[in-house]
């Protein structure tokens, strides 16, 4: 190989690398332009109060924490017990995503249970699917624990544990 | 170049310059096509009028319409349906037009599957063509969503839930796409950003690189005759029209499309004026709710058969969930035409009814296809749940079986 050879194969490296460089560089500041942004990442987190939103036993009472829809609902004393439920004092709570298993369409409470009017799929009071083409249970949000408080989007040792009970 | 001595404000110097003539000539008075066509040669020139149609209405909604959740709504519905003058016009024009592009592309597309003209020469034409396919469905797709009606939110909601769908949920992909937890504002302005910029330009770009790959190879025709286009220029140029088996692009090839596109446009005029609402679906005339779930979600009717192939498998098989496998054969529905080329193991290029058992793979997947669209449509219970699941799986077979379907009919002419 002679030297001029090897002065071009440097000059096309070095403009190969210069241009890696900046197309990787480029690549990331567009990639993370698309990221939601910050003000959007600081509202996916929700509290809700279970002592003082005035919840019913067997009325299920619907919240929204990023963008969907979640149900809580305390449980009747007639309503089984369950692992998967959430169990604050003495009282037994369902908390579940609202978007059906299926094709994510929002289900709704019926005197027992929740049923889904695009396909009938049903659920109970567990969130345990029942009926028609859901797949499995609904999901629970993460959430974390402090005394009657849930905040949501926040992985806590409870909702690990419920959705592993009800998985 | 050689230095121009001609001004530059005349004739002669512009000539000189730009080359006019010689360019009208490479594309139009000696871009030869052949006789032995139909009309469903035409429908290159009636796309690329619909798509014309497309930008022109797409630029007067785009001086009205406000890419923003809170105004969307109502920028189309009140000002662009009510206040605008003709603002209506535009707007059915946008969405039929939205809607017969797509009946063309099928049209154009099997044609092309008819005919053979996918294959040894002309690869790169039905690539190119499939990309524009592609690039279409995604504009159709981001344009749907800007109305923010409940269909708008609803189908942005499932169709970029698939990029959720299985293992992907852990990569954040989702949320990438959407810029937020779910659909929302974030997500319909970077749609509109798509549907008004990049994906139009990028159509555009595809549009020539369609042109500039038929350019060479030349069009099919309907006996597939191997043309040789030298010899029978020579002879039309001589004079010798009547025995030349080819004719210029212009003025007699394009004359003959204005005849079809003019049928067309009345066709597609009497949809604008008397049948649009088959473009106007009533559940996008209430605005956008996440909290509320239309009762039935179904894509547009030239989606309905990939969205089809997605619910087809409805239950776990080979220990694979339902929704992974359907997500993994919507996947290949989306690119499945791009292969043809290269699976089809005839050496001959010949129209189907002369290769008998392509005639019947060709009419089954018309069927088939036809068959996913209507059971798109139908909420997927019951018995409708296993018409789709068998409509998908005679979709996989037809392209599992094309290189043995095509090898036997060269075979069965002695080709092989």
């Amino acid at each position: 190989m002679s030297d001029k050879t090897n002065r071009r194969d440097f000059l096309g490296m070095s403009f190969a690398a210069v241009a890696a460089v900046g197309g990787a560089a480029s690549l990331v500041g567009m990639k993370q332009a698309w990221d939601p942004l910050p003000s959007v990442l600081a509202a996916g987190f929700t509290k809700i109060d279970l002592a003082k939103i005035d919840l019913v036993p067997g009325k299920p009472q619907t919240f929204t924490w990023r963008g969907k829809p979640i149900f809580v609902l305390e449980k009747t004393a007639d309503m089984e017990n369950f692992d998967g439920d959430l169990v604050i004092g003495d009282k037994r709570y369902t908390i579940s995503i609202g978007l059906c298993t299926h094709l994510g369409c929002i289900p709704a409470w019926k005197k027992d249970k929740w049923k889904c009017a695009c396909h009938g799929g049903e659920f109970n009071s567990n969130g345990q699917q029942t009926f028609g083409p859901p797949p499995k249970p609904l999901n629970i949000p993460p959430f974390s624990v402090n005394g009657t408080v849930l905040t949501l989007g926040e992985e806590g040792e409870q909702s690990k544990a419920m959705m592993a009970a009800r998985a | 170049m050689a230095e121009i001595k001609e001004s530059f404000f005349s004739a002669e110097g512009l000539e000189k310059r730009l080359a006019g003539k010689k360019f009208w000539k490479t594309m139009m008075t000696e871009y030869w096509i052949p006789k032995d066509i139909n009309f469903l040669w035409a429908m290159g020139v009636v796309l690329a009028t619909t798509f014309a149609i497309l930008i022109i209405s797409g630029i007067f909604l785009l001086m009205y319409y406000k890419p923003d959740t809170a105004l969307a709504f109502d920028s189309v519905n009140y000002t662009i349906m009510q206040d605008v003058a003709y603002g209506w016009l535009f707007r059915h024009m946008h969405g039929v037009a939205a809607s017969v592009v797509f009946l063309i592309i099928y049209i154009h597309m099997f044609t092309g599957i008819y005919y053979g003209s996918y294959k040894k020469g002309r690869e790169m034409i039905w690539l190119s063509g499939m990309l524009l396919f592609v690039t279409f469905s995604a504009e159709g797709f981001s344009g749907y969503m800007l109305p923010w009606g409940q269909m708008s939110y609803w189908a942005a909601a499932v169709i970029t839930n698939l990029f959720a769908g299985g293992s992907l949920e852990a990569w954040g992909l989702v949320e990438w796409i959407r810029g937020g937890f779910a659909v929302n504002d974030a997500t319909l302005t970077r749609f509109f950003m798509l549907h008004v910029f990049l994906l139009p330009l990028v159509i555009i770009k595809l549009i020539v690189v369609h042109f500039y790959t038929l350019r060479i190879p030349h069009v099919n025709n309907q006996s597939s005759e191997d043309i040789d286009y030298d010899a029978e220029a020579e002879k039309y140029l001589a004079g010798n029209k009547k025995e030349s088996k080819v004719i210029p692009f212009w003025p007699v090839f394009l004359s003959k499309d204005f005849a079809v596109l003019g049928i067309f446009l009345i066709f597609y005029f009497y949809l604008v004026f008397f049948n649009y609402n088959f473009a106007m679906d009533p559940v996008n005339f209430d605005p956008a709710n996440p909290m509320k779930t239309p009762a039935h979600i179904y894509p547009e009717w030239y989606f309905l058969w990939s969205y089809e192939t997605l619910r087809g498998p409805f239950f776990d098989m080979f220990g694979l969930k339902a929704g992974d496998i359907g997500l993994m054969i919507f996947g290949f529905a989306q690119i499945a035409f791009l292969i043809i080329p290269f699976i089809d193991r005839d050496p001959d290029i010949l129209p189907a009814h002369k290769r008998p058992r392509f005639f019947i793979w060709f009419w089954i997947m018309i069927i088939d296809l036809l068959v996913l669209t209507v059971y798109g449509k139908l909420p997927p219970t019951g018995a409708n749940a296993w018409v789709g699941f068998y409509a998908t799986a005679v979709f996989l077979l037809l392209f599992a079986s094309m290189p043995f379907v095509t090898k036997a009919d060269a075979k069965a002419r002695g080709a092989l």
